[in-house]
Formats: C-alpha cells, structure tokens, sequence
C-alpha cells in the first residue's frame, strides 16, 4: 500500500479539543505516522499476525494457481500437453482446497485480530479518560468524546477490515501480473496498458467524486442534525406553532441533500462503465494478441483462456482502491482523534511510593493555597483554613468565589499552584489517589444516578451487602419511597432516574454516600427546585449524613448553614469572613448583607 | 445475556406476517417513479444479456484460435479477420454491459434516494403533528434512530436488495437458457452449485442478521455504560470507582467481542464453504468438459464460455447473503416506520373545525376530567374555574397534583375525558388547533433553546416580529441587560441546548419567548423556580402592563410568587380543594394556610425575612 506523503506531519501537539468542532476534516490527508502508531497496537499479537500474512500467501499462491490448472486442464483435454487431464483435475482440486482453508484463514483471523485490536484501543481509551483530570471535562462536551469511542473507533474497524482484504488483494495482482509477464511477456505486457491507465483515471475522477462524497456526506448530517433537534423540541414546536414553518424549512434541507446524494451517486456509478470498458480492452487484446501469439506456435490455447480468467480479475484490486483510498482517509482522521484523546497528558498521578491514608484524624488544612483554571487567573488566592475532625463547615459566597474548586482540591480533582491541602496532616499529592477516595466522598449538587437498579446505584462501588444498603436508606428516609416504586430496590432507573423526582434522586445520592461510608464528605447542596414538602424530608437526610464525619457543606439554604459548626464566607477567591451564625450576623461583612438580600436562599 | 438471547429470536429475524407486508408496501412506493423503475428493469436485463454475450464471445475466440492450431496457416487471414472482429465486438459488448449496469445502478440508488426523501419529510411531518400523549409515551432518541437507522435500512434495501435480485434471477434466467444451449450436461454440472450457494448464503443472511441484532443491544449497553460514566464523571472520581467502572466496560465489552468473533466465524466459513462449492463444480465441469470435447461434443471455446459464465455468477450469488440480510433488516426498519406513519394524532382538527374567535377573553374549565391513559388513574376530577382578561389565577398543590396537566389541556395538548374547556363560549375541541395555539402562551419550567441566535429562540413563535418587540419582552422578563451585554447581543448563538446560559436565565429567556407570542391567554408553570425572589418582583413588576390584555394563570410552589391573584386554587390529587384569594385561604385554615405557614416558618427558622402575609412585600 502506498500512502503519499503529506503536509502532515508538523500538525501534531496537544490541541484544544473544544474549539475544534469544525476542524475535523483538516485531517483528511493522510499521515504516515498516526497509522504507524496505529499498528503498534498490532504489537502484541504478532503470532497472530504471522499466521494472517502466512495465510495469504499461501492464498494468494492458490488464487494464482487455478487458472494454470485450468490451462493444464484445457491443454491436455485438446491433446496439447503432454500430462494428462486428471492429472490437471487433481492439481486444481488440491488448488481449491487450499484456496477454501487459507481463505478462511486469512480472513477468518484477520478480521479476529481486527476486532482485538479495536476493542483494545477502545478500551485503552476508556481507561485513559478514567486518569486524565477533570480540568479536561470541564471544556470537553461528552458527546464529543462519545463520538471518538463510538464514530471514531468504527471508523477504524472498518478500514482494518477492508485493509486486510485490500492487502490480500495486491498480494493477488502482483502475482497475476507476475504469471502473465511469466507465461509470455510480449502478451502480458500489452494487457498490462490498461492497468496505468485504470490508475490515470482514477486519480482524475478521485478528487472531483470526492467532493461530491464529502457534500452529500454533510448535507446528510444537516438533516439529521435538523431532524433530531425538532423531535427533542417537539414541544415548544407545537405551542409556537412552527409546523408548517418548520416542515417548509426541513423540506428545503432535504432536497438539498437528495440532489447532493444524487450527484455522489452519479460519481460513483461513474467508474462503473469505465472499468469494463478496460476490462473488455484487455479481453479483446489477449483474444487478437494472443490468437496471433498462437498462430505464431508462442502460445497454447490454455494459455488463453487462463489469461481470460486473470484478466476478469485484475482490475478488482484497483477498483476496490478507490473506495479503500476514502476509507484510509477517514481512518487517517478518526485515528487522528483517538490519539488526541490518549495523548491528553495525566496530569494528577500517584507520585511512587505513595503512602496510604488510614488511620488519620479527618482534618482537613489549606496552607497558603493559589489555585485556577486557567494560568494567570487564580480562582483562590493565598487561602488558608483548617478544619478541625469531625466539624462541619459550610462554604458560602456569590458564585465565582471559589467554592467548588475548595471543594475540588480536597478530593485532589485538580493539583494546587501553590501551598499545600493536607488531609489527617499529610499533602494530599503524597497519598495515593484510591486511599484518598476512600476517605472522601463527595455529594453533587445535580444527582447523577446510572441506568441499573436502585439496588445497584445505591452499592455502586461499596461491595456492600442488601441489608446495610437498606439499612441506610432507611437512614436517609428514602426506604418508604423506593418501596412504593413498582419493583422496590430492584426497579430499574430509565433515563439515569428520570422517572424519580429530583428530590428522590437527592436522597438515593445521600443513602450511597451514606454507603461509602467516608470520613470526610463534602456535599454542594442542590438549589434546584423542590419543593416544601421534600426540603424538610432532604435536610432530615442530610443530619444523618453528616453525623460523624467531617464535613463541608457549599451551602445555599439558610438552614444547613445555621447548622454547621463554622461558617466560611468566600469572596473572589479569599476567605473574607468565619465564625458562627450569630457572630456573622452580628458583624455587618458581606455574609450579613447576602442573608439580607435573599430571601429564604443563598442563590444569586 | 441469557434472556436477550431468549428474546432476539430468529422469529424476530424473519416475522413472516410483517416481511411479505412491509416489504410490499416499500416496493409500492419506489412504483411512485414509474419510468425510473422500468428504465432500471430495462438496463437490468440488457446488462443481464449482455453478461452472457462476454463470455459467448470469448468462447468464439478460442474456438477460433484452436482452428488456427488444427487448420495451420491456411485459413491464417480470415481466422485473424474474424478475432478482431471479436476483439472489437468484446470491447463492445463491455461497455454496453458497463453503461447498462452503471444506469440501472445509479437508477436504483436514484429511486431509493428519492423513496428515502419522501419517507424523510413525511415522518418529519408526521411527527410533528402527533400529539403530546405520543410524545410523552416514546423516548425522543428512540424516533431519532427512526428516523436516521430505519430509514437507512429502507433505503439500503431498495438500492441494493432489490436490484441485486432482480440481477441475480435475470442472470440465472438467460445464463440457464445460453449454457444448456451450449453443451447440457456439462452446462447444468456449471450451474450445480447454484441453489446448494444460495442456500448457505440465504441461511448466512439471517444468521448474520439476528447476531447483529444481538450485537447492536450489547454495543448499546456499552455505549451507554461509557457515556455514563463520562456524563457522571464526578460522581465516579468522587467515589474513585475507576476499577469498578472498568469491570463493567469489560463486561459488556467482552460480550460485545465475543459476538463480533461470532459473525467473523458464520461470515468467513459460510464464505468459504461457498467457494469450496464453486471450485468443486468447477473441477466438474472441466472433468466432463475435457471428456466431452475429447469426444467432440464440445468445443474448448464452448468449455471456456461455460467457465467464464461461472466466475461471473459468482459474485452476485455471494450476494444473496446480502440480499436476504437487507431485506430481513428493511423489513423491520420499515415496520417500525410505518408504524410511526400510520399513527393518527390523537388531537386534531375537528371536522370544520373554525378559527377561535378572542373578544372577551373568558377561560371556562366546567367540571373537567382528565387521566393520561383512559381508562387510568384520574390526573383532574371535576376541575371547574373561570378567567378573565385582566385577572390572574393562581394553582398551588403537592407535586403530582395536577397543575401542569391543567397548563396542557388549555393548549389542547391532550384531550379531556369529561367536562368541557372554552374560551369565550367556544369549545376548544371545536376550533382550529392552530388558531387556539395561538391565543395560548405556556411558560415552562424547562426551555427548549434551539441551536440558534437568542433572537430567533426569543421570537421563536412569531419570527417575523420586529426587534422592539424582541427586546420589549426581554427587558420585562429582566433577560435584555444580559443579552445586550453578551459579544453578539441578539445574534449571539445560544449553543446546543443552551449550555452557556444559567437555569435563571433560560427561565428568563422563556418568559421572554411567551410575551413575544403576545397571547389572550398566558400560563406560567413554575416557570420562576430558578429566579431568585428580587428578579421575580421585577419580572411581576414589567409584566403588570402586559397582563392587563391578558388571563394569567400562575402555576408555583413559592406561594409568594401566586399571593396576589385574583384567585387562588389548590389542588390536591386532581381534585380543587381549596379556593379564594390569598386572605380568605389563609382564614379557612386548609392546605394552603398549612402551606403558608411551613413556607415561612422554613424561612422564620432560618432568620430571613417573612413577607408579610398580606401585601407580601418585604418589610
């Protein structure tokens, strides 16, 4: 396979994935290098790899075999050679034996290994996203990564499938051009003419068909796109009563795209007739060509014919080409993808030797903390605060005063820029990761519930058995509602909970917490909608959750924050204020004037 | 694992009823391009003919050549005569055969294309106008894959499926006839092959199928477990669930691999079975032939034919397995369309149905009834109230209550079991949807933003409005200093979904998009939740001006935000419980004073100001 060289190569580096929705097709051309990495995946299967190109060969040899049998066969059935028909027969039986078994083979164990080799790099994306850091999903839409694991990596599949048949294939014309040049080269040659000028039309007709591929190909995900947004808006659709609006619009849009795909259709079937006009040039040269040659004593009758059957074949390849050359493209650039999603740096790593965090008294301390998102703009500046074991702080501030990251950098979510977290007295970049998980937990402000049973989101990680996951969501007073749902514990959660409210899922998220049992827990309170009846049952909730542990609350109701033992008051990234309730009210800082100006709730 | 087996049967490959139906139906509407269908037949069998014609002359030119070998030189001029003759005749004949095939091609794919347009715009269509209860009852992605997969396998079926048999059975047709003229015996030992390949190939089509159908649900799990996790990133880094969520993908990834290995197996052995028939028939043929023509009931030309017209065979046989596989795919792909088709909105258009004739302004609800799925559980019993232009009604009650449900039915989203909804004097059922549309706006908890300027999602149901009365709406639900100040103002995109925007702001925004509507009726449910308490006054304080040309119906769990209607309703379980204004339900001592008092005393606890329970401003 030759792949041309391309501009390529200095494109590389670590790039911004949320600006590049629109730059995918830049990858288009091919570089050497991305599919070189790409078959370093095939590293450790090379046995397997060994026992595919053997197959070939020994497919190919079979391939090329048959019709000189045949030729044989023809000859001695016309009193021209010398061994017998049988003879002939048995060689072309042994061929098709061969043929049959190493055909399976080859492609039996190279699509095998495809699939391995997919299924690998899915996976080594999959595990990769598990380490990088939330920096990277803090810019990164997830449907976009979606697309790599899915799109992307489909793209692959498909290239690796048709690149195995594609290589088998040249394996195949390489020999027949080898078999005719061998058997008479004045003849071989003149056939062969045909194949250069296959490949000159070709390469006129690819880049003109190519636009047309690439225009139907985007006028197709405009309608989709346009289709898909209707449904999910179906609603507001009908109230505005945008139908016929919108059907006119659609309509517009979806004549675009037939004409679009009638034009890539148009370019396609093109080649149709183009390649059995060379295929009937070629037959038509061996039938004059050879019919002198035979005339002239140079060549047997066999020999025609076996010439016939390669002819029928030998442009196949150079067909197939054509649709391999866009598939090897859009390989080129879904593997360009993938590697931007492996190759985003790990940025939070156990450091070697990593102690275990155990025994520790749950403090929690911030020594001189500078903190951000992005370089030159710290989110905390120079904070220090310690929380004693056992206590329970609830964090308040007008949104973009550093709360969350507080609360982030505690889990080490992110590394700080300077000072140190330290939890039970130890840094927390010198623990490992899993210890810290284990002593923290952390509950969000949206619940996030996974498809499953409520038995299973509850357990998620914890290994815990029935009767203590039901014991603490009888804590969290959540047992009677789950009892009331069709199937109990086992009732399965459509939509990631969808069909609970969001109170519900408020309090499944408190009973895992619950579940995990951590000595620290930090919890960014929901402002969403609930409504009265729920809010007390929640806060309820949330005295049981809190006994015991150390805690930090990102508090929005005035309720969690009259309960917790200090409050801490945040302002652009610095603590302005601590100390009780009544001590702040009593002051007159900002935590006096924020409880006077909203009513009931925190929320700005 | 064990019951997706159970319940991906192979009856759910080939459903004999639906199959003959659906794929009828498909074929009926590729007949509404008659002279694309015919022209497609007509170079069909031309290329069907002239694929026999090839290898006939090919076989000529070898006989032709032998002569040379048996004859000597003698007849040397016009056996060379006669091969160019062939020769050109060849060319000839190849590019006929390659127009031909490359017409029919491009026709197929042109009637499937245009059959898939059409069938594109009329789900559009279709799926617009069903009505909510529809809606409600089938998950939005799942009539996306409608619309993208099914019509995808559809089309792919008459493109491919249907041309590609209707060659076969052309080919297998003139190929008979041709070959036994040829020579018999060894002619039918040529054709041998034939149904022992269709049938492993047929059988290869449905096997293929149904593990595909098997590997889809399994890759789907998969997918959703990835996304899943992405999506609840924190949650899984909270609980640094890594290995635990990397058990999983391994689960349902090794399932999916193990089926993927499955369809590799039934795929490269049927294939190879199927050439090992080929190969066989052919060792046949040649056995017979050579005896044959050593017998001089055949000619090395005519052997040569015979052997050229098998290899030309070969591939549309091996495409039998397609054929059977596409057809199995468009059967149940179309099923599921024309399920979609053949819906009937459950709330349309009376017969002569008029438009809805505004003058007052009076919303009557007399003694409505209402559940979702009749015969189900009751949403609404016996709701009866009445509004008028200038007043505000508030709804107050437990979630589940029904007070979104009342929202709907004033629109007509669903229709009532019981009891009667009208507008001044006309019965909503009995005017046009479109026109009752119009003269309600509901403001909504959750805005859908399109992906498109926050002019066009503002305007949105009345997009030739001019920019004041944009900017008007906005600056009343307190949205236009935010707009103003974004790098595009109006023009600004607001992203898929609105991501950029706040929960206060979308709420806003969608106040916005129901005051450009310029309603007779408007209906505000929960749509403040998000808006804190000093907004929400602004916001009540811009819409005083606009009310007065309108009913307003308040739907809120904050009772400070319903306190000053006209009328306040409390609901509980569907039924009214409760009603008056603020003052008299709070003397009568029910659910809403007990309301009133678990609000405040929530609030009194937390040491915030109480609005006072009469005028509800802050003291």
């Amino acid at each position: 396979m030759r792949i041309p060289e391309s501009g390529g190569g200095g494109r590389a580096g670590r790039v911004e994935f949320a600006e590049r929705a629109l730059a995918e097709e830049v990858f288009a051309s091919i570089d050497p290098r991305i599919l070189r990495r790409f078959l370093g995946y095939l590293g450790p299967y090379r046995v397997r790899l060994v026992l595919v190109l053997a197959s070939v060969a020994v497919y190919t040899a079979a391939q090329v075999g048959l019709p000189l049998a045949i030729r044989a066969a023809v000859d001695s059935a016309i009193g021209r050679s010398a061994g017998s028909l049988q003879d002939a027969l048995v060689i072309f039986g042994a061929l098709a034996v061969l043929n049959g078994v190493f055909g399976f083979l080859q492609d039996w164990s190279a699509a095998r290994l495809a699939q391995q080799v997919i299924f690998d790099l899915r996976r080594n994306m999959f595990s990769h996203l598990q380490d990088v850091s939330l920096t990277f999903f803090d810019h990164t839409h997830v449907g976009r990564l979606m697309s790599r694991l899915t799109g992307d990596v489909n793209a692959l599949q498909e290239f690796l499938e048709q690149s195995i048949s594609a290589i088998s294939d040249f394996f195949v014309l390489a020999c027949i051009i080898c078999v005719l040049l061998l058997m008479n080269w004045q003849l071989g040659l003149v056939t062969l003419t045909v194949l250069p000028l296959l490949v000159a039309i070709r390469a006129m007709w690819l880049p003109w068909a190519q636009k047309k591929f690439r225009r139907a190909r985007d006028s197709s995900s405009t309608v989709t796109a346009a289709l898909a947004e209707n449904i999910n808006g179906i609603r507001t659709v009908q109230e505005s009563r945008r139908e016929d609006l919108n059907f006119e619009r659609f309509r517009i849009l979806a004549l675009d795209n037939l004409q679009a795909l009638l034009e890539s259709a148009m370019a396609s079937q093109l080649m149709v007739p183009t390649v059995d006009i060379l295929t009937g040039v070629s037959m038509a040269i061996v039938v004059m060509v050879g019919g002198r040659a035979v005339l002239h004593g140079t060549l047997g009758v066999g020999a025609i014919v076996a010439f016939i059957f390669y002819v029928q074949r030998f442009l196949d390849p150079i067909r197939n080409l054509s649709m391999q050359y866009t598939v090897l493209q859009r390989a080129t650039a879904a593997s360009h993808r993938i590697f931007e999603v492996l190759d985003v740096p790990l940025d939070i790593t156990d450091v070697p030797n990593a102690t275990v965090l155990a025994a520790e008294e749950p403090s929690i301390e911030f020594r001189h903390v500078t903190f951000g998102y992005r370089p030159g703009r710290p989110v905390l500046r120079d904070i220090s605060l310690r929380i004693e074991p056992y206590q329970c702080v609830a964090l308040v501030g007008p949104t973009g005063s550093g709360k969350t990251s507080i609360a982030g950098l505690i889990h080490r979510f992110y590394d700080v820029w300077e000072g140190e977290v330290r939890i039970g007295g130890r840094d927390v970049r010198q623990v490992s990761q899993a210890s810290l998980g284990k002593t923290i937990a952390m509950v969000l402000q949206e619940p996030f519930l996974f498809s499953g049973t409520i038995m299973e989101n509850l357990r998620f990680n914890s290994g815990a058995d029935a009767p203590s996951i039901i014991a603490a969501a009888r804590a969290v007073n959540a047992h009677d509602f789950i009892l009331r749902l069709p199937e109990g514990y086992e009732t399965n959660l459509r939509q990631r909970g969808r069909n609970l409210s969001i109170g519900q899922r408020q309090l499944l998220s408190f009973a895992r917490a619950l579940i995990a049992n951590p000595k620290i827990l930090i919890l960014d309170e929901a402002t969403a909608n609930v409504d009265s009846f729920t809010e007390q049952e929640i806060q309820r909730a949330l005295r049981v959750l809190l006994k015991g542990r150390t805690s930090i609350v990102i508090a929005h109701r005035l309720a969690t924050i009259r309960d917790a033992d200090r409050i801490i008051v945040l302002d652009h990234g610095a603590v302005v204020e601590q100390g009780t309730h009544a001590e702040l009210l009593g002051g007159d800082g900002l935590y006096a004037s924020l409880h006077r100006s909203a009513a009931g709730s925190f929320d700005d | 694992m064990l019951n997706m087996v159970d319940t991906a049967s192979p009856s759910r490959v080939f459903d004999m009823k639906t199959l003959p139906r659906v794929l009828g139906r498909l074929t009926r509407l590729s007949l509404r391009y008659p002279w694309r269908a015919a022209l497609a037949v007509f170079f069909a069998t031309g290329a069907a003919i002239l694929n026999i014609v090839t290898p006939h002359l090919l076989g000529e030119a070898v006989d032709q050549a032998s002569n040379l070998l048996r004859h000597g030189r003698a007849s040397q001029g016009a056996v060379l005569d006669r091969l160019l003759n062939i020769g050109l005749l060849i060319v000839a004949a190849s590019a006929a055969r390659g127009g031909f095939t490359g017409a029919y091609g491009y026709l197929g794919e042109n009637i499937a294309q245009r059959v898939g347009c059409d069938l594109r715009l009329a789900f559009f269509e279709k799926l617009q106008r069903l009505s909510f209860s529809y809606h409600d009852r089938v998950h939005s992605g799942d009539l996306i894959a409608r619309g993208i997969l099914d019509l995808e396998g559809v089309r792919a079926f008459l493109e491919s499926g249907v041309l590609r048999a209707v060659t076969l059975v052309l080919l297998l047709g003139f190929g008979t006839w041709r070959l036994s003229h040829t020579d018999g015996p060894t002619g039918l030992l040529a054709l041998s092959f034939v149904p022992f390949v269709i049938w492993r190939a047929a059988r290869m089509g449905a096997l293929l199928r149904l593990k595909w159908m098997l590997l889809q649900e399994q890759m789907s799990l998969l997918s959703r477990s990835m996304e899943e996790n992405l999506q609840g990133v924190r949650v899984v880094r909270a609980f640094s669930a890594k290995l635990f969520e990397l058990s999983k993908f391994d689960k349902w990834a090794d399932a999916a691999l193990q089926l993927c290995n499955q369809r590799i197996t039934i795929r490269m052995g049927t294939t190879s079975v199927m050439t090992s028939a080929y190969y066989g028939a052919m060792v046949l043929v040649l056995w017979v032939g050579g005896h044959r023509i050593a017998t001089g009931h055949l000619t090395v030309g005519g052997l040569t034919e015979i052997l050229t017209f098998m290899t030309i065979l070969q591939l549309p046989l091996r495409q039998v397995g397609m054929i059977v596989n596409s057809g199995a795919r468009a059967a149940s792909c179309g099923e599921r369309l024309f399920e979609v088709l053949d819906l009937e909105p459950a709330v349309r258009d009376a017969v002569g149905a008029r438009d809805l004739v505004v003058t007052e302004g009076l919303l009557r609800f007399e003694h409505v009834d209402f559940s979702y799925d009749h015969p189900g559980e009751k949403i609404l019993s016996d709701v009866s109230f009445a509004l008028q232009r200038g007043k505000t009604l508030g709804i107050v009650g437990p979630p589940g209550s029904g007070k979104s449900t009342i929202a709907q039915l004033i629109a007509r989203f669903y229709d009532i079991d019981g009891g009667r909804i009208s507008i001044d004097g006309q019965d909503i059922r009995s005017v046009t949807l479109s026109s009752l549309r119009r003269a309600v706006a509901l403001v909504q908890q959750e805005i859908f933003l399109f992906d498109t300027s926050v002019q066009e999602n503002v305007a949105y149901a009345d997009p030739w409005v001019d920019n004041e009365r944009v900017m008007e709406a906005a600056a009343v639900a307190q949205i236009h200093d935010h707009v103003a100040g974004l790098p595009k103002g109006y023009g600004t995109l607001v992203g898929e979904r609105g991501v950029a925007l706040s929960g206060g702001q979308r709420q806003r925004m969608s106040i916005a998009r129901g005051l450009v509507a310029a309603p007779d009726i408007m209906v505000f449910d929960d749509a403040t939740a998000a808006i804190d308490a000093v907004t929400e006054r602004r916001i009540h304080g811009g819409l005083k001006k606009a009310v007065r040309s309108m009913a307003t119906i308040i739907i809120a769990h904050r009772l400070s935000s319903l306190m000053h209607a006209d009328e306040i309703i409390v609901l509980d379980h569907g039924r009214i419980v409760e009603r008056g204004t603020h003052a008299r339900l709070l003397g009568q001592d029910g659910l809403y004073a007990a309301l009133w008092r678990l609000q405040n005393r929530l609030e009194k606890q937390q040491g915030a100001v109480a609005p006072d329970p009469v005028t509800g401003a802050l003291s």
